[in-house]
Parts: C-alpha cells; structure tokens; sequence
C-alpha cells in the first residue's frame, strides 16, 4: 500500500511538471510547483532537474529503493490556461484540499483541457495583427489590411501547416506569405504602407513567449533553458525576416514598388 | 500627435494585446486587465518617447508592464507569466526587425547593420528592464496588493 501510495504522488508530481513544461512556463515556476505538491505529500528526499523540453526526478522510496522519473517534452505551442490551472491546484494541495488520487485526476482532466475554438483564434490573430499594425504607426486603412493579412497567416498555419512542417519552414512560409499578401492588398488598394501592414500581420508569428521565458530562466540562472529558448526566438526571426525578404526581393525583381 | 491617435493608438494597444492572450489561451477572467497592461505599456511608451527618445522610453514601458504584471499576479493569485507574455507584445520591435530584412534586400549592408544594431539595442532595453522589474522584492508587491487581493478561489 504504501509503495503504491509513493508510487502514485510521484507520477502526480511529474504530470504537473511535465504540464507545466509542455505549456510554457518558466523552469523555475516548474521546479517550485513540484517541490510544493511534493512536500505536500510528504514525498521524501525530492530531487527535480528541470530543463525546456523536459525533466529528471528521483525521489526515496523506503531505505534501499529509489524512485527516478525521465521525461521528454517536445516543445509545443504556449497553453497558458494550464499553466493557471496547475498554479491553482498545487495552492490547493498544498492547503491539504486533495488526496493524491484526486489530485492525480484532476491533473488529467487538465491536461485535456480544449483548445479555443479555431474561428476564435484566426479572428484574434487578425485583430491582433490589425491592431499592432495602428500602434506601429498605420492607418486605419492599413490596419484593416494587415486585419485580412493577419486571418490568412493563421488560416495557413492552421490548415496548412499543422505540424506537418518543421518550425523553420512554418515561419519561413507564413513570413513570405505575410509579405505576398501585404503586397497583393496594398497592390488592390486596401492600406497604403506595405512596411506598415507587414509588420503589422507579422506580430502572430513573433516568438513573444519564448522571449520573455528566455530573459526570465536566465535571470533565475536556468542558463541552460534560457539559451535554448532564446536560440528559438532568433531562428524564427531570422526565418520570419528570410520569408519576407525572399518575397520582397522577387516583388522587386518583378518590377513592383516596395513602399 | 493629436490627442485622437494618441488616445486610438493606446485603445488598439490594449485590443491586440487581449487578442494575442487569446491565442495563447489565457483564461477569459484575466482578458481585462492583460488588456489593461498592454495598453499601460504603450501609453507610458508614447508619453515619453518624445522627451527621452525611443530606447528609453522602451526601457521604461517594459518596466512599467513588468510592475504592473507582478501586481496583478500577486493581487489575482495567478502566474506572472499571464500578464508579462501578453503585455510584453506591443512593444517587441517588429518594426526593426522588417526594417533590417528590408535593408538586406535592398543590399544595403550600411543600413542593415544599423538598423540591426538598433533592434538589437531596443531588444536589450527589454531584457534589462524585465531583470530590474523581478529585482523588486516580492514582498513589495504582497504589501501593496494586499487591500485588493482576490479571496482565495
């Protein structure tokens, strides 16, 4: 009984981390939260590692025997609900609100947590690439541009890429085809600024989340993770920028105006 | 600028930001006052950008959204990252980065790295302003936030 009880606080522990990792938050909110749910359970000698794409853990299991746990998690997109919702529930375990099992539980039902639905996200990507294209200094004409341009970005991601594409060539293509689109708008009259509504209907692809994530595991000395992250916002950049670029330069060889 | 764009730019600040939250599935609750940050960050941004130039007005826009960030996760007893990640968004520069693949295109090298450079400079404005922001105490913000703490959900 006793060693299925260990047992079984050990796996909670470790599909809170594994969570958490997965939605993108910062290692050391991660480490904390196990060492919380841990504790709370009287989990002996808990030792976690944790880095941006997964985690190592052991903990004592009686005198002679060990727990240890490996896990690797691909990076995935930011699920910032669970990141919530895992926060909220380790504050209740460690007020003694759950048992293991029920803890276990509800760490599934979190995990399973639905997506927003998808019309709701191309709309958001699209006020967001509208918005941002104002704020940047478009006009209102420019920002109902970027609008359009921002729905067809996450259209193509949605239907197009789902994973099938490598992350490089995700943000290569979704750069070129922000800057086909930018031109073909202006081109037809919608948006004067073509730098204004690219840039504007670029913003969904930025690597926003992984920035701030980078900055902040460095500054708690998770170097490791923090490097990793921040060698993932420069290859998308450098990607988004390449697609735009490789559009802009046949848009020109083609005899248009960049503007 | 005249008080209208002002006033817009600040409005659709805070609109895209609400926006981007959704995209990285932020619980509904919070979407007003992500909102709320983001539009703060570029309201501070724009209100000193004439007086201090655009660097320092970035430092102390980020800044501005990493306090107002860490009060708000404090006061709502919910992640920090909820409010930062969102918040943060108006003012990575997107522009600089176009700007520098728009200068490599043209193969002029000059430009690029200047503009480079500058992007670099404005990226590096942020890091140092998200590090100073979380050397604030964390009991700072408990003492503040402490009359308008949520009840413990």
């Amino acid at each position: 009984m006793e060693a299925e009880q260990n047992d079984l606080v050990f796996e909670t522990v470790a599909l809170a981390g594994e969570i958490l990792v997965s939605s993108g938050a910062e290692i050391f909110r991660v480490t904390e939260t196990m060492e919380r749910i841990a504790a709370a359970y009287g989990c002996e000698g808990f030792e976690p590692f944790v880095l941006s794409n997964g985690i190592m853990m052991t903990a004592r299991d009686g005198r002679r025997h060990c727990l240890a746990k490996v896990r690797h998690i691909p990076l995935t997109a930011s699920r910032l609900d669970k990141v919530d919702a895992v926060n909220q529930l380790s504050r209740e375990i460690a007020r003694g609100l759950h048992t293991p099992a029920q803890a276990h539980a509800r760490l599934e039902e979190i995990q399973q947590m639905p997506l927003r639905p998808r019309w709701q996200r191309v709309l958001a990507s699209g006020v967001g690439a509208g918005s941002f294209c104002y704020i940047f200094g478009g006009t209102l004409a420019d920002a109902a541009a970027a609008f359009v341009a921002g729905l067809a970005l996450y259209l193509y991601l949605l239907v197009a890429v789902r994973g099938r594409l490598s992350k490089i060539a995700a943000n290569i293509t979704g750069g070129a085809l922000v800057c086909a689109a930018a031109i073909l708008l202006t081109e037809l009259g919608l948006g004067s600024q073509l730098s204004m509504v690219t840039v504007g209907s670029l913003v969904p692809l930025m690597p926003g989340v992984a920035f701030t994530n980078a900055i902040r595991d460095i500054a708690d000395e998770d170097y490791i993770s923090g490097a990793v992250r921040m060698l993932d916002v420069f290859l998308v950049v450098v990607c988004m920028a390449f697609g735009v670029g490789l559009v802009m330069a046949l848009w020109a060889r083609l005899g248009g105006a960049l503007a | 600028m005249s008080v209208w764009r002002f006033c817009s730019e600040v409005f659709f600040a805070g609109l895209g930001t609400i926006a981007f939250s959704l995209l990285f599935h932020v619980p509904t609750r919070y979407y007003p006052r992500c909102g709320f940050t983001g539009a703060a960050g570029w309201l501070v941004f724009l209100a000193l950008k004439g007086a201090l130039g655009t660097l320092t007005a970035t430092f102390l826009a980020t800044l501005a959204v990493v306090l107002i960030s860490r009060f708000s996760s404090v006061q709502q007893r919910c992640p920090v990252t909820i409010f930062l990640i969102s918040g943060i968004f108006p003012l990575v520069p997107g522009l600089g980065i176009y700007r520098t693949a728009y200068a490599l295109v043209q193969g002029d090298l000059a430009g690029a790295s200047l503009t480079g450079f500058e992007t670099a400079k404005l990226a590096a404005a942020m890091v140092l302003a998200i590090l100073l922001g979380f050397e604030v105490p964390a009991n700072w913000f408990a003492r503040l936030a402490a009359p308008f703490a949520a009840a413990d959900r």
